[in-house]
């Protein structure tokens, strides 16, 4: 028995980190939206480790809140510790860090939700969904029969559909966090064309905190001063926990040896295909066999719960080799395992079916966004949901769309890379996937994307204008240090020597010291008395623009190369096999791809050069083609 | 765009030897099967790829000449697809008539590098390689083969992929060191990073000063010669004379003009183009004005600078000396008349010149002396012509882009700049190398590559 209920703009399947921004961006962004979630209980849950940011991901977060989203937001009212890592570095890779406390952050989400105008939540299970004549998506179906018009749905399904956990010999229908599955909505999409592939994932144990003997690890603090995950979040923050390091043995080890046989990974029982980047400790044991030790994370779970996360070592090895390779470790002799470790495979999209917007190519009207299209993480999926919230409301609105480009954002790289090279095992976000990551920092985020998000709406007036003084008062002193000369004094070189970096003789632009490495802005206070009093933030971006100038400089020369091969368009409707020369494995991965432009095109694997030749004297063939032809008319 | 015939004769067009004329296109066979008829009754198109029929060539019903044909079926060929390789005994004259019949029967003319193109579009070859068969069928002399010869079988790939691997592995380590900061990774040492840097820095400057030499081998030297009326510039001439060769074809609208001027000289092409040319009159290339030559000499790559054994230097033979002096390129001194009584002041000459040769119109040996001072004076007696060269200014630039990102990387680490900033650069450098080898693409390679694509086919 099926039944009408009421119909929305968009609606969000899902409300983990995917669901949430997407379902707030478009309903922020004016459309009549709806999230379903299986569980009230479970939005914006972190099944997996208690914490938001790390290398990349911290300068997702940044970007997310730059553009107008929640993540950063709700981490800095949530959080429990803080670090920036990779200080020392270089600031194109600082990236933040936070502990989390799990349970605050599920609750900020879903007051955030719930307090979110246009924003309805409904607790049900989306198990199917109708198209019209032209293949776009009109309704969706719910598990009890309820059908609702739709003009747009966002499938942020993460590693719900079709979820099964393995623990050891066993495995059984589940998803993530001891939840329901989802099942039938993927069947559906597949037989409406859409490719469904198997991926897997893993969480390690979960312990309490009296079996631990804290005295035998190391401990880990967080940063002072803390810097906050968004622009906006304004006064003091402190640290409330700390982490603690503890190492894996020759013991661990032979006892996961001894054991691998009782693993469904390498019995073969998993077939979906499981991160490089976040391997099991059996994976780690196998693979880096020489290593004698591996490093583990102790992290608490929140602050009311006495459960502490064991970050590094995921497993799927049945229960009773865990507490046995558990106890080998120092400080661990005695642990108490709450939640054992478990290998999750579900159902997730293959990338390179979206286009850019996250539109699926196949379906009008259907998105995907986070573990569902293939990725890993909280802030990945966020991102995605980020955009494929605006984009969704956009469409509805028939406005034009929103993508931001590889040289614009981690963002744009993280949608470019998995829409066109596509991911063939669970994709996370590092800087070394950023070709232009000394523009691309976290400290600018809001530069690069506040005035994106105010065009779009998603930003204040009162928070733009704001933007606006800070980028004011950025480029005033910048000019103003231009112009400054710093005189040589016996002071100023004793502190030139001490740097190890060569005194001065003559008077020498305040920029110029800013340059050299050995020296920081805050360095030269001392010498330059006519100095404005900035704040921190503001301090930094003056020191980094000076520091990298050079560097900043070349990388935007590349961005406009890159964008120039950006802006030769491919029709969408180009008949590939008709352009003799293209090799057949490249016709087969522009047809699946099918490229908007060169750039994408020249990004997609199994593409050579010379296929990419090929397409350019195509497109010029075809540019003097039209040439002559209008020339003819004409005449 | 390549779904038409192409034909070109592709051995050069000296006097006498065979000459190979190639036909490449889906119509190969069948055009080809119209000028050439097998004698066994084959059918071209039913042979096996890679095996050869005798036959005939005939006009109409005129058999013209005999010879050989060779069949490819695509993918299987140079340039990846169908071709027939016609190989007859004529000369210049038949050898276009062949075309000439093959052209009537629906094959088109190729363009210059045609062949070469097809063949790296259709996936046959990489840049590097595609650039050095260019050079392979354009070079007319021994060493300028063997380099060609080695680039083909990679001695160039081979070095950049050196250099690329160990840039590859420093930016992997440096991203993984940065990405991953909470495993236990290695930290990054600057010390053995400098090493890498530098070590990468060093080979690229070597391969970008290889660019010089490939060049002299593959193109010929323009070479200058100087000397006031009547010094002897006509005996050297009719030396030269005696190495003449022509190194180019001339079919019209394929490849450049034919080079007269150009004589071999041991392992060296001179290019005489500029100066009066060997065929002008004893009495005109001794007219030849020392002004004139003077001014050539600041552009040429050689000057032989040719005095009279039997006079004292002249005014004239000062201001050589001076312009010599000043312009400080490789430059030679020939000594004339050595069978009459000397006057020269030598001494004063060694003063000028590293390299002096004396030559007598009578004198055999004359020719194998200079030969030998112009390997000296340009350096060619001690390089290894299969060493890994560039070999054209696409090469080049990315071989120097290269090299400017490795500068880079090394002075921001020296100077103490952070990591990222250093990382940057090592990826540019590797970008480059990518660019230079033909793995990556950039909107103006391709035309730029087949731009300079006009030495031959």
């Amino acid at each position: 028995m099926s039944y009408q209920m009421e119909c929305y703009d968009v609606a969000v399947i899902g409300a983990g980190h995917a669901g949430v921004e997407a379902a707030l961006a478009a309903a922020r962004l004016g459309a009549k939206t709806v999230i379903f979630t299986l569980s009230l209980d479970a939005i914006a849950n972190m099944p997996c480790n208690p914490s938001i940011g790390g290398t990349a991901k911290g300068h997702l977060v940044r970007e997310i809140d730059a553009l107008g989203g929640e993540m950063g937001k709700a981490a800095d009212a949530t959080f429990l510790q803080s670090r920036m890592l990779n200080r020392g570095k270089g600031p194109a890779v600082h990236s933040l860090r936070v502990q989390s406390d799990r349970r605050k952050y599920h609750h900020y989400m879903k007051t955030a939700l719930e307090q979110q105008e246009n924003l309805r939540i409904k607790q049900d299970e989306i198990v199917d969904f109708t198209l019209d004549e032209t293949g776009r998506v009109t309704q969706l179906i719910t598990k009890l029969g309820a059908v609702y018009g739709v003009k747009a749905a966002i499938v942020c399904s993460g590693t719900y559909q079709r979820g099964m956990i393995h623990v050891g010999e066993v495995s059984y229908s589940s998803g993530p966090d001891a939840s329901l599955p989802s099942i039938g909505l993927t069947d559906r999409m597949k037989e409406k064309g859409i490719t469904i592939r198997r991926f897997k994932t893993g969480t390690p144990s979960r312990v309490h905190r009296r079996s631990i003997d804290f005295s035998k690890l190391e401990r880990q603090d967080g940063d002072d001063p803390i810097t906050p995950f968004s622009f906006t979040t304004k006064g003091e923050l402190r640290n409330q926990v700390s982490c603690y390091i503890a190492y894996t043995n020759e013991e661990t080890h032979q006892v996961i040896r001894d054991n691998l046989h009782r693993s469904p990974l390498y019995s073969g029982r998993i077939e979906g295909i499981g991160p490089r980047y976040c391997p099991s400790i059996e994976d780690k044991v196998v693979r880096f066999a020489d290593k004698n030790r591996h490093q583990l994370f102790v992290e608490p779970m929140g602050d009311d719960t006495e459960e502490m996360y064991l970050q590094g070592m995921s497993s799927s090895l049945p229960e009773d080799v865990q507490l046995a390779f558990l106890r080998t470790i120092k400080g661990f002799e005695q642990i108490e395992v709450m939640r054992n470790a478990y290998a999750i495979e579900y159902d997730c999209c293959d990338p390179q079916d979206l286009l850019p917007t996250l539109e699926f190519k196949k379906v009008k009207g259907l998105y995907g966004a986070g573990q569902f299209n293939g990725t890993s993480g909280y802030e990945e999926a966020a991102a995605q949901g980020l955009i494929a919230g605006i984009n969704a409301a956009l469409a509805v609105q028939g406005k034009e769309s929103f993508v931001l480009d590889r040289a614009s954002s981690y963002i744009g790289t993280l949608i470019d890379d998995i829409v066109v090279k596509g991911c063939s095992d669970p994709y996370r976000m590092m800087t070394s996937r950023s070709e232009y990551r000394l523009i691309l920092r976290q400290d600018n985020a809001d530069k690069r994307l506040t005035p994106l998000g105010y065009q779009l709406g998603l930003i204040s007036e009162k928070r733009y204008q704001q933007f606006l003084q800070k980028v004011e008062a950025i480029d005033q002193e910048i000019e103003r240090l231009k112009k400054t000369t710093i005189s040589p004094s016996e002071q100023l070189n004793e502190l030139l020597v001490s740097r190890e970096t060569s005194p001065m003789t003559t008077g020498q632009r305040e920029t110029e010291l800013i340059r050299r490495p050995q020296l920081s802005y805050d360095d030269l206070a001392p010498f330059d008395p006519d100095r404005p009093e900035l704040s921190r933030e503001i301090r930094e971006q003056v020191e980094i623009e000076i520091k990298y100038e050079g560097y900043i400089k070349k990388q935007l020369s590349q961005v406009e190369e890159m964008r120039k091969m950006e802006s030769k368009l491919l029709p969408e409707t180009l008949n590939y096999e008709e352009i003799s020369g293209l090799r057949l494995e490249a016709i087969e991965k522009l047809k699946k791809v099918k490229p908007l432009n060169i750039g994408q095109a020249s990004r997609i694997s199994g593409v050579s050069p010379a296929d990419i030749s090929v397409l350019l004297i195509w497109l010029e063939q075809e540019r003097q083609g039209k040439k002559t032809e209008s020339g003819e008319e004409k005449a | 765009m390549a779904s038409n015939t192409i034909a070109a004769i592709a051995t050069p067009a000296a006097m006498g030897g065979v000459s190979m004329i190639r036909v490449s296109g889906p119509e190969a066979f069948s055009i080809a099967e119209k000028v050439f008829h097998p004698f066994q009754g084959k059918v071209l198109e039913q042979m096996k790829g890679y095996t050869a029929a005798y036959g005939g060539f005939y006009e109409g019903k005129d058999q013209i000449d005999d010879g050989v044909a060779l069949v490819y079926h695509a993918p299987k060929s140079y340039t990846g697809e169908d071709v027939v390789e016609l190989t007859c005994h004529g000369g210049i004259l038949i050898t276009r008539k062949i075309l000439r019949l093959l052209l009537d029967q629906g094959a088109r003319m190729a363009q210059a590098g045609e062949f070469s193109k097809r063949a790296f579009l259709n996936g046959k070859m990489n840049l590097t390689q595609a650039e050095s068969i260019m050079d392979l069928i354009a070079s007319q002399n021994e060493q300028a083969l063997k380099s060609a010869r080695a680039q083909m079988n990679g001695a160039l790939f081979s070095k950049i992929n050196g250099v690329k691997e160990t840039l590859l592995e420093v930016a992997a380590h440096l991203a993984a060191w940065v990405d991953f900061p909470e495993e236990d990774i290695e930290e990054v040492e600057q010390e053995h990073l400098l090493q890498s840097l530098s070590g990468a820095l060093k080979d690229a400057r070597e391969l970008l000063s290889t660019f010089d030499t490939g060049k002299i081998l593959r193109e010929g030297i323009e070479t200058t010669i100087v000397g006031k009326p009547n010094v002897g510039k006509s005996t050297l001439m009719n030396l030269l004379a005696g190495c003449e060769k022509s190194i180019v074809t001339d079919i019209a609208g394929t490849t450049r003009d034919v080079i007269e001027e150009s004589v071999n000289l041991g392992n060296v092409v001179l290019r005489l183009a500029d100066t009066a040319g060997i065929r002008q009159t004893d009495d005109k290339v001794e007219q030849y004005g020392v002004e004139l030559a003077l001014k050539r000499m600041k552009t040429a790559g050689l000057v032989l600078a040719v005095f009279d054994y039997s006079v004292e230097l002249s005014e004239e033979d000062e201001k050589i000396l001076e312009a010599v002096k000043e312009e400080k390129m490789p430059a030679i001194a020939v000594i004339n008349k050595t069978d009459l009584q000397g006057k020269l002041d030598e001494d004063k000459l060694k003063q000028y010149f590293q390299n002096i040769v004396y030559i007598s119109a009578n004198n055999t040996d004359s020719i194998k002396l200079l030969s030998d001072q112009i390997q000296e004076v340009l350096g060619f007696a001690h390089i290894d012509p299969s060493a890994a060269m560039l070999a054209n200014e696409r090469q080049r630039l990315c071989a120097q882009q290269a090299e400017r990102a490795l500068q880079e990387s090394v002075d921001a680490l020296q100077m103490g700049m952070t990591l990222d900033a250093v990382t940057v650069s090592v990826e540019s450098a590797i970008e480059a190398l990518l660019e230079l080898t033909g793995e990556r693409v950039t909107d103006t390679v391709v035309d730029q590559v087949f731009h300079q694509f006009c030495v031959g086919k």
